[in-house]
């Protein structure tokens, strides 16, 4: 080999180096990963997002509950989705989690989960966690048991009839009562709760998951304002650590949630089953087309 | 109940006792007067004696106790997991007609008709036995028959049942047309189980004769050990971790699947559990009581197993046995005394306990030991 070559073929794998090191590319400096696995159900968030709806359409008997809609939620995102009565926020969250199959579009979780192939329980137990609108926990049980069977744990029949609680994941229970401030009725029977102590335990439910996106479904309804409060701090401390979708009609919440918009956290406005703004709280509220359909009735 | 987390939350672990000191001093009670007191009473004590135990109290309760044992698996479907079964009675008479093929291959040829064949084919004019009577001579196939008739059957129709997602009331109706179907089915004689007269007047089982006292006292006491043994192995599966996912499919089955359970394989299991319950209380109920036919598919006696649970307390283990035993004993000294009253008796009490003690007896129990717990705080 001559000193000519050697040269150049240095030259051309220092340019190569150059090139990739460079973090300017339409990327965002991320390298395209040649050659990876798909694992079927691991998520994968590396381009970014944990959530993709495109194009989602679900109608019934002629009513488009949703209308090609589309939504990214990044991975660590706190997102808060607010529109009228009928907007098709619970329609979404029925999409998202199986319930509702849309007629068109597609739903990923990840870039690589399909969640429009999956049943229920397997979009939860590939950590989709979602709360209901009316508070949903199960009422002849008592608080530690409704925890203990939200508790990450094989799902099987068989292992469920040996199951037994090791001191770990007592400790995870003990910590998720006093998260949810029910550490001292763990033994009261569930059904006898507040409403906002039903919610707080639904919360922990699904915390109990480990999930790694949460879909809130007008979490602090009948709560007080202190425990309004407290649910924002909550779950203001669950970001970055998981995603969030909250869907709510207090305009007081989303205030908390977002400061007002000084965090930078986006709000989306869905109305008439797709999205009609995106952005900024204060931009939000002050978009002509929001104010005309919600905010300023 | 003190702040220190983990001793309350410890105290919480329901899997760590399944049977507590009074229910196992329950148990033993209950296996001491099946075991040796009623054959004493029964075998020991001379007759005329005042402790003496009559052949049909013997069978009288040998046959309770087969209700009890369908009552029980009743209780684990309706009561823990929220569904109600009218379909019941099938599998009872799938594992009662099972263990009643065996039972008609013993007459041999002790028949009417001195042949090979059981009675009503002679009758029917059958030269062979059919098809599905092949395994009927052999004990053994007939005790795996006894399990797998009723058990694949309540696994092919729960599977799509569940499948479906059909619920409540919907599931009830369709639960009564498959024990009705299966009765209209059972009621020809093309069938090959003895048309509408079944099959009756056994001679042996195991080759030993059917009707004589040690014989009765065998299969009473192996009745008791059945339904004792079902009664801990209920209790075992109702306070693991298992029987609690069932009561929160009862509480509120969305929540249990966006939980990541599949409440199919949850429901899939504990119905076919119960299913093959019934099936074998069905084969110890037939050689007891001498007759099996399609009565016992008919859609009235799938509903009295649910009278039974429902009065002696679902949700409770004790109750559908008490439930059972209460109905039952009353039925027996009822159609004796007022035996055209008894089906209104029946239906005033269903009634009664539909509008007043929705806990059933066992409810009722509960209730007034706690008004009396309080009276005495009071005094």
């Amino acid at each position: 080999m001559t000193p000519e070559l050697m040269e150049a073929g240095a030259r051309v794998r220092e340019a190569m180096a150059r090139k990739q090191g460079d973090g300017t590319g339409q990327s965002g400096g991320r390298r395209a990963s040649y050659g990876s696995v798909v694992q079927e159900g691991v998520l994968d968030t590396r381009h970014g997002a944990i959530l993709y709806l495109d194009d989602i359409t679900v109608s019934f008997d002629g009513f488009k509950a949703l209308n090609a809609l589309s939504l990214s939620i990044s991975a660590g995102e706190l997102r808060c989705i607010i529109g009228p009565n009928g907007a098709g926020k619970t329609t979404m969250m029925d999409v998202i989690t199986g319930k509702t199959r849309p007629d068109a579009g597609k739903a990923h979780f990840g870039s690589t989960i399909d969640l429009l192939r999956l049943r229920e329980n397997e979009i939860a137990s590939i950590g989709i966690g979602r709360k209901f609108q009316k508070p949903t926990v199960f009422e002849q049980l008592t608080v530690f048991e409704n925890l203990e069977l939200a508790l990450k744990a094989d799902r099987g029949v068989r292992s469920s009839m040996f199951f037994r609680l090791n001191g770990e994941q007592l400790d995870r229970i003990g910590a998720m009562l006093s998260l949810i401030h029910l550490k001292d009725g763990a033994q009261r029977v569930a059904g006898l709760l507040s409403h906002g102590q039903k919610q707080w335990l639904e919360i922990g439910m699904l915390l109990m998951q480990d999930p790694k996106l949460l879909l809130l479904d007008e979490p602090v309804a009948g709560m007080t304002d202190e425990e309004t409060e407290r649910t924002a701090e909550l779950f203001l401390s669950l970001e970055g650590s998981h995603s969030l979708v909250v869907v709510e009609h207090d305009m007081k919440f989303i205030g908390e949630l977002t400061q007002n918009g000084r965090n930078g956290k986006k709000v989306t406005v869905l109305h008439e089953g797709s999205v009609l703004a995106e952005g900024l709280l204060s931009d939000v509220q002050a978009n002509e087309k929001v104010v005309e359909v919600y905010l300023g009735r | 109940m003190s702040a220190v987390l983990p001793t309350p939350a410890r105290a919480a672990g329901p899997s760590t006792a399944r049977l507590s000191p009074k229910a196992w001093s329950g148990v033993l009670a209950a296996l001491v007067a099946v075991l040796v007191l009623a054959p004493l009473l029964n075998l020991a004590v001379p007759q005329g004696h005042p402790l003496h135990l009559s052949d049909y109290a013997v069978s009288l309760i040998g046959k309770i106790m087969c209700y009890a044992i369908c009552a029980l698996a009743m209780d684990l479907i309706w009561g823990y997991t929220g569904i109600l079964s009218l379909g019941h009675g099938l599998f009872f008479a799938l594992g009662g007609y099972a263990m009643g093929m065996y039972l008609m291959r013993q007459i041999g040829r002790d028949g009417n008709y001195q042949s090979d064949l059981p009675d009503f084919m002679v009758f029917l004019d059958w030269k062979a036995l059919p098809w599905h009577w092949a395994f009927s001579d052999s004990f053994v196939a007939t005790l795996l028959l006894v399990v797998l008739v009723p058990g694949l059957l309540a696994f092919v129709f729960g599977f799509f049942a569940f499948r479906s997602r059909i619920k409540g009331v919907y599931f009830s109706i369709i639960t009564q047309a498959m024990t009705y179907a299966a009765m209209l089915l059972f009621f020809r004689n093309e069938t090959g189980f003895g048309g509408n007269n079944g099959f009756t007047d056994f001679k042996r089982i195991l080759g030993t004769p059917i009707a004589t006292p040690a014989m009765r006292m065998t299969l009473f006491v192996l009745t008791g050990l059945a339904l004792v043994g079902f009664f801990v192995l209920a209790r075992a599966l109702v306070r693991s971790k298992f029987g609690r996912v069932l009561q929160a499919i009862r509480d509120a089955e969305s929540r249990v699947m966006f939980t990541g359970y599949d409440p199919l394989r949850y429901k899939l299991c504990i119905w076919v559990i119960s299913a093959v319950m019934c099936g074998i209380a069905g084969a110890l109920y037939v050689p007891q009581v001498g007759i099996i036919n399609p009565g016992e598919m008919s859609p009235a006696a799938s509903i009295e197993i649910a009278i039974w649970a429902a009065v002696g307390g679902r949700g409770t283990l004790v109750g559908p046995i008490v439930g059972a035993f209460f109905v039952n004993g009353a039925k027996s000294w009822f159609t004796q005394a007022f035996p055209e009253f008894w089906l209104y008796f029946l239906g005033a009490l269903f009634i009664a306990v539909t509008l007043f003690l929705p806990q059933g007896i066992v409810g009722l129990v509960r209730r007034l030991r706690a008004s009396a717990a309080k009276a005495e705080v009071k005094a």
